[in-house]
C-alpha cells in the first residue's frame, strides 16, 4: 500500500517537474528573441546583429535618428491613414451584411453565402497581375487610395461570415419582441442587435487595423516611391541591404509598433476565442 | 395547384411577353415596375451600342496598330463588359421569373401592388436585405471577382516583358502558358520543385504549429499550476507582436555569420549538453537548413492562435466526462485520445483548415525571412519560394512574366477551392440551417 502511494507521489512529482520544464523552455524560447530585438534598439554604435549582450553603452539615439535621418515618421503616419480608413470601411460593410445574412431570409442567401465561402478561399494578393494592370489603367501606382481599396474588399467575404456567425448567437427574442412594439429595420439593427455584437465588432476593427501594419506584398508592389511606403515596407529597407544594415534603428522602429499593437491586443484578447469559436463553427 | 387552361395561357404570356423586359409586367397590369425595367433593358442597349459592342471587338482582338492601339486598356474595356454582361442578364433572368411569379399571383387572385407607391413600399420591405448587403457585394466585385476575372484572360496571352503596351501589342495565346507550365521543361521543373515545396511547406508548419498549440493548452490547463496567467501572457506574445517585425529579426538572428543562432544558441547548447557539439550551421546558404529554419519560425509564430482557441475549448468540457473515464481505468494518454482531441477537431476543424491556407499563401513567412532563397531554381523562383512569393518574383523582377504568372494564380485558386470543397463537404460545414 505505500509502495503505491510512494510511486504514485513520483509520478506526481515527475508530471509537475516536467510541466513547469516545458512551461520555462518554452517562455525562454519565445522571449529570447523579442528581447534580444528589443535590447538592441538601445545600444549605442554600428551592431550588425541582434544578441544577448548587456555589456554596451545604452543610449536612445536610435529613436532621435528614425525621425531625423529616415522617413520612418512619414511611414508611420502613412500606415495609420491606411490603417483607420481600412478599419473604418470594413468594419461597416462587414457589419451591415453580417447582420443581414444572420436575420434576414431572402432569395439569394443561401447562393450568396456559398459564394462568400468560395471567393474567401481565393488568395486574393496572388492576383497581382490584374491589380498591376488595374493601377496602370486607373493611374493608381504609388496610391494609397488603392491599396485602401483592396485591403478592404480583399477582407470582406471572410470577414462577412465571421460577424454572421457571431449574429448568429445573439438571439433573436430581442429583435422579435421590438419587432412587435412596432420598431423598423433601422431601430431593430442599430439599437438592438448592434449593441450585443460589440466584442466581434472590437475584434474585427482590430483584425481590420492590424492589416496594413503587416501586409507587404501588396503595398511593397503598388507603393513605388520611398515617401509613401508603409511601416513594413520601409523597416523591411533597413535590413534588406546587405551593404547597409541599419539593425538597431530597424530595431528601434519595431518597438514603436509592436508596443501600441500588443496593448490594443491584450485589451481585446478576451473577445477573440468566442469570436473565433462562433464563427468558425456555425454554418 | 393545378390552374385553369384560362390561367396557363395567361402566364405563359406574362413569360413569353417579358423576353423583353417591362412588356410582360405592362401585361400584369405592374405600369410602373414595367417602366423601370424597360428603362434599364433600353439603357442596356444604349451602352452596347455605344461602348459595349466595341469592347467586345477590342477584347477578341486586343488591338491591331502597335503603339496606337493600348491591349491592356482594351482587355480591361472588354472585361468590364463582360461583368457589365453578366449583371444584365441576372437583370434578365430575374425579369422574366418575377413576370410568371406575378401572373401567377394574378391567377390565384392574390393581391398585387400595382401603383408606384405600393412597388416602392414593397422594395423597401423586401429590399432591405440587398440594401445592406449591397456595398459589400461593390467593394467585393471590383476588389476581388474583377481582378480574378482579368487574370483569367490575361493567362490566356503573351504578356511580358517582351510585350509591354503600349509600345508593342499582346495577343491571345490559347493555352500556351498553361501547356509551358506542364510541359515545358523551363518551366515545368521549376513549377514542380515550387509545389512540392508548398506542399511540404503547408502541411509540416501548419501541423506543428497546431501541434505545439493543443499541447502547450493542455498542459497549462492543469489545475495545479502557479502562475497560469503569466505564462498565458507570454506564449501569446508571438501573436500580439505583429509578424513581420519577428519575421525580421529570426532573419537576423539566422544569419550564418553574425546571426544569434549561431553565435550564441547554438554554443549555449553544446555547454549546456554534455558529447553534443554542433558547429555553425549554414541556416541562410543550405536550401535545406533554410527550409527547416523557416518552419520552426512558423511554429513559433502560428501556435498561439492555435493555443488560445484550444484552451476555450478544453475549459468547455465537462469535468464528469474526464472523471467516469478515469473510474473505467483510462490513463492520461487515453483520456486525451479519447475525450480532448477529438472535441477539439470537431470544434475547430474549419479554423485548421484555414491555417492550413493561410500558410500555403503565407508570403511573409517565405519572403521576409529570405527573399525565397537561397539559389535559384530557374525560372526566377530561389530554392525556398512557394508559389505565392514566385508569382510575386514573376511579376516584380527585371524581366516580368506576367502572363505565367496569371496562370499559377488560377493553379492556386482552383487548387485551393477544389481541396477546401472536399474538406469542407467532409466535416460539413456546409450544411446551412435553413
Amino acid at each position: 500500500m505505500s509502495n503505491l502511494l510512494r510511486s504514485q507521489k513520483s509520478s506526481r512529482f515527475f508530471t509537475k517537474f516536467f510541466t513547469y520544464a516545458f512551461l520555462l523552455l518554452l517562455s525562454v524560447i519565445i522571449l529570447y528573441p523579442l528581447l534580444i530585438t528589443a535590447s538592441s534598439a538601445f545600444k549605442a554604435g554600428n551592431i550588425s546583429a541582434f544578441d544577448l549582450n548587456f555589456d554596451a553603452t545604452w543610449t536612445l539615439d536610435n529613436f532621435s535618428r528614425l525621425f531625423t535621418e529616415t522617413l520612418y515618421g512619414e511611414w508611420y503616419i502613412n500606415t495609420l491613414v491606411i490603417a483607420f480608413v481600412t478599419m473604418f470601411v470594413q468594419v461597416t460593410l462587414i457589419t451591415l451584411a453580417g447582420y443581414t445574412f444572420s436575420r434576414y431570409r431572402f432569395i439569394g442567401r443561401k447562393k450568396s453565402l456559398m459564394f462568400f465561402l468560395l471567393v474567401q478561399m481565393i488568395p486574393t494578393t496572388a492576383t497581382l497581375v490584374a491589380f498591376y494592370v488595374m493601377a496602370l489603367l486607373l493611374g493608381a501606382l504609388d496610391q494609397s487610395w488603392f491599396l485602401i481599396f483592396l485591403y478592404i474588399g480583399g477582407g470582406i467575404p471572410m470577414n462577412t461570415w465571421l460577424m454572421k456567425g457571431y449574429f448568429d448567437t445573439i438571439p433573436y427574442d430581442l429583435d422579435e419582441s421590438a419587432k412587435l412594439d412596432g420598431a423598423g429595420h433601422f431601430r431593430i439593427f442599430a439599437q438592438i442587435v448592434l449593441p450585443m455584437a460589440k466584442p466581434m465588432i472590437a475584434v474585427q476593427a482590430l483584425w481590420a487595423f492590424m492589416t496594413p501594419f503587416g501586409e507587404y506584398m501588396l503595398a511593397r508592389f503598388l507603393l513605388r516611391s520611398p515617401e509613401n511606403y508603409t511601416v513594413a515596407i520601409g523597416l523591411h529597407t533597413f535590413i534588406s541591404n546587405p551593404q547597409e544594415q541599419k539593425v538597431a534603428l530597424f530595431a528601434a522602429g519595431a518597438i514603436l509598433i509592436a508596443i501600441p499593437i500588443s496593448i490594443l491586443f491584450f485589451m481585446l484578447q478576451k473577445n477573440f476565442v468566442s469570436g473565433l469559436t462562433a464563427g468558425g463553427t456555425k454554418g | 395547384m393545378e390552374h385553369t387552361e384560362d390561367g396557363k395561357k395567361r402566364i405563359r404570356t406574362a413569360t413569353w411577353l417579358s423576353v423583353i423586359p417591362g412588356i410582360g409586367q405592362f401585361y400584369n397590369k405592374q405600369t410602373f415596375k414595367g417602366v423601370v425595367f424597360l428603362a434599364i433593358f433600353a439603357l442596356f442597349i444604349y451602352e452596347m451600342i455605344v461602348f459595349g459592342f466595341e469592347a467586345f471587338t477590342g477584347m477578341v482582338t486586343l488591338g491591331l496598330t502597335p503603339g496606337e492601339d493600348h491591349s491592356l486598356f482594351l482587355l480591361i474595356e472588354g472585361s468590364l463588359q463582360f461583368l457589365l454582361t453578366v449583371i444584365f442578364l441576372l437583370f434578365y433572368a430575374i425579369n422574366i421569373y418575377d413576370a410568371k411569379k406575378v401572373a401567377i399571383r394574378i391567377v390565384q387572385e392574390k393581391k398585387i401592388n400595382k401603383t408606384a407607391k405600393d412597388t416602392l413600399k414593397n422594395v423597401y420591405h423586401n429590399g432591405f436585405p440587398y440594401l445592406f448587403t449591397i456595398p459589400a457585394y461593390l467593394v467585393m466585385i471590383f476588389a476581388i471577382i474583377f481582378p480574378v476575372l482579368v487574370t483569367i484572360f490575361i493567362s490566356f496571352t503573351n504578356y511580358d516583358f517582351y510585350h509591354i503596351p503600349p509600345a508593342s501589342l499582346i495577343d491571345w495565346v490559347g493555352f500556351d502558358n498553361f501547356i509551358n507550365m506542364f510541359f515545358l521543361s523551363s518551366y515545368r521543373d521549376t513549377f514542380i520543385a515550387v509545389l512540392g515545396w508548398t506542399i511540404i511547406w503547408t502541411l509540416s508548419a501548419t501541423t506543428l504549429q497546431i501541434a505545439i498549440g493543443i499541447f502547450t493548452a493542455v498542459v497549462l490547463n492543469q489545475k495545479f499550476i502557479k502562475f497560469k496567467r503569466l505564462f498565458g501572457i507570454i506564449f501569446l506574445l508571438p501573436w500580439a507582436v505583429p509578424a513581420f517585425i519577428t519575421i525580421m529579426s529570426f532573419s537576423n538572428m539566422f544569419n550564418d555569420s553574425l546571426g544569434a543562432i549561431n553565435t550564441q544558441v547554438i554554443p549555449f547548447i553544446n555547454s549546456l549538453i554534455p558529447f553534443i557539439d554542433l558547429g555553425s550551421l549554414p541556416w541562410k546558404t543550405d536550401p535545406f537548413f533554410t527550409k527547416i529554419a523557416i518552419i520552426l519560425v512558423q511554429g513559433w509564430l502560428g501556435f498561439p492562435y492555435i493555443y488560445v482557441l484550444v484552451s476555450g475549448i478544453l475549459q468547455s468540457i465537462p469535468e464528469e466526462q474526464y472523471e467516469s473515464a478515469k473510474i473505467d481505468g483510462a490513463g492520461p494518454i487515453g483520456r486525451f485520445r479519447h475525450i480532448t482531441l477529438p472535441t477539439i477537431l470537431m470544434i475547430a476543424a474549419p479554423v485548421f483548415i484555414t491555417q492550413y491556407t493561410f500558410n500555403l499563401n503565407n508570403f511573409n513567412m517565405i519572403y521576409l525571412f529570405n527573399e525565397g532563397g537561397p539559389g535559384s531554381i530557374g525560372a526566377g523562383a530561389g530554392s525556398t519560394d512557394i508559389l505565392i512569393s514566385w508569382i510575386f518574383k514573376l511579376t516584380t523582377g527585371t524581366s516580368p512574366q506576367y502572363s505565367i504568372a496569371a496562370a499559377v494564380t488560377l493553379f492556386i485558386s482552383i487548387f485551393v477551392i477544389a481541396i477546401a470543397l472536399v474538406v469542407f463537404k467532409k466535416t460539413k460545414a456546409f450544411e446551412m440551417e435553413d
